[in-house]
């Protein structure tokens, strides 16, 4: 993450500027790849952005009164309903395979195979459980005859806002959970250890991998943060 | 030999600790942002907390488990200040749909 060089460069603003105009690489101390996670997340927060925004638009300008989400998701333990059960259910779980990848990074620069390893095996089972029960969520929505264009709650755009915003999370759980998966075959298998080279590419394997792997996976937690705090609870 | 293994260790990962204490900050508010839901706290009371739950979650999971907080400020302020377009954009889009729901208002009820 930091070597020792950065040590003698100043810190803070002062340290910014004199990285962006040090006529080198302006950041200092993070490897490209992680770079450009960062770059491809930030174009990525843009885009829920629009989406959250465009929700914000679409709900407040409706003259229809907008369906209770606490209502529209809660689930009947025992003949009660309980509020948002579910998708309080699929934070926890959101959080716990953040926790798990937090410390699959922190193990794989540590050179621990096994447990770096195992802990990404478990954040990608998090995030299974998670897609799984979004599945539930979908299809309990579609029965009781939630659309794009209707439903039986209130405002028509909520379908569509639902689809759309929870449907794009999704995907992007579902895709990590794939990456997650590859990984963890490449961590067993000791390719960060030998630096074995990849199979689209020349270079050699490192473990920054990981943290760039992980950065995705936060990222994916980080929007379900926006996600559940303005569509499930405002 | 083990000296420098040692060094270079504590220099590239953080603690244990500092990682298990985030991961029960962000369950802890989790569970409090929940709880925002089940006793149906209304009003500018119900939006404060969940904005400050929302912020504080988003602040911990990118500072800590992203990192950020160890970065130098070059990458951070590349990554935070594009920020400040996207809330210009919600002002904009705020404003907007305070028009359109004053027209449809006045078009569907009143009749212009």
């Amino acid at each position: 993450m930091s070597d020792n060089s950065l040590n003698n460069l100043p810190g803070g603003f002062k340290g910014m500027s004199h990285d962006m105009g040090s006529d080198q690489t302006a950041f200092k101390g993070a490897q490209w790849g992680k770079v450009m996670m960062w770059i491809f997340l930030l174009s990525d927060t843009f885009i829920f952005s629009c989406f959250l925004i465009s929700y914000m638009k679409g709900r407040t300008s409706t003259v229809v009164d907008w369906p209770n989400t606490s209502e529209v998701f809660s689930l009947h333990v025992g003949g009660v309903p309980v509020p948002l059960l579910l998708i309080a259910i699929m934070t926890f779980v959101l959080i716990t395979s953040s926790g798990t990848m937090a410390l699959a990074v922190k193990y794989g620069y540590e050179r621990n195979r096994k447990m770096c390893g195992w802990l990404i095996l478990a954040t990608a089972i998090g995030g299974l459980t998670f897609v799984g029960m979004q599945v539930f969520e979908w299809s309990k929505l579609i029965h009781e005859g939630v659309r794009p264009w209707e439903n039986p709650f209130g405002a028509k755009q909520f379908g569509s806002f639902f689809f759309m915003i929870t449907g794009f999370h999704g995907t992007h759980v579902s895709i990590g959970v794939i990456f997650l998966f590859i990984y963890a075959r490449k961590v067993f298998r000791g390719d960060f250890d030998n630096a074995k080279r990849g199979f689209f590419t020349t270079m050699k394997s490192d473990y920054v991998a990981i943290e760039i792997l992980g950065l995705y996976w936060h990222f994916v937690d980080l929007v379900w943060v926006f996600i559940f705090a303005f569509f499930y609870l405002w | 030999m083990d000296e420098i293994q040692k060094k270079k260790q504590a220099t590239s990962t953080h603690k244990l600790g500092v990682y298990l204490w985030i991961w029960g900050l962000l369950f802890v508010l989790s569970f409090f942002s929940y709880l925002v839901d089940w006793f149906q706290f209304q009003g500018l009371l119900r939006h404060s907390l969940i904005l400050i739950f929302m912020f504080l979650k988003a602040g911990l999971i990118m500072a800590f488990f992203m990192h950020l907080y160890w970065e130098r400020y070059a990458l951070v302020s590349v990554l935070l200040w594009p920020m400040t377009a996207v809330v210009g954009f919600i002002v904009l889009m705020a404003a907007e749909a305070k028009y359109t729901v004053f027209t449809r208002l006045l078009y569907f009820f009143i009749g212009g």
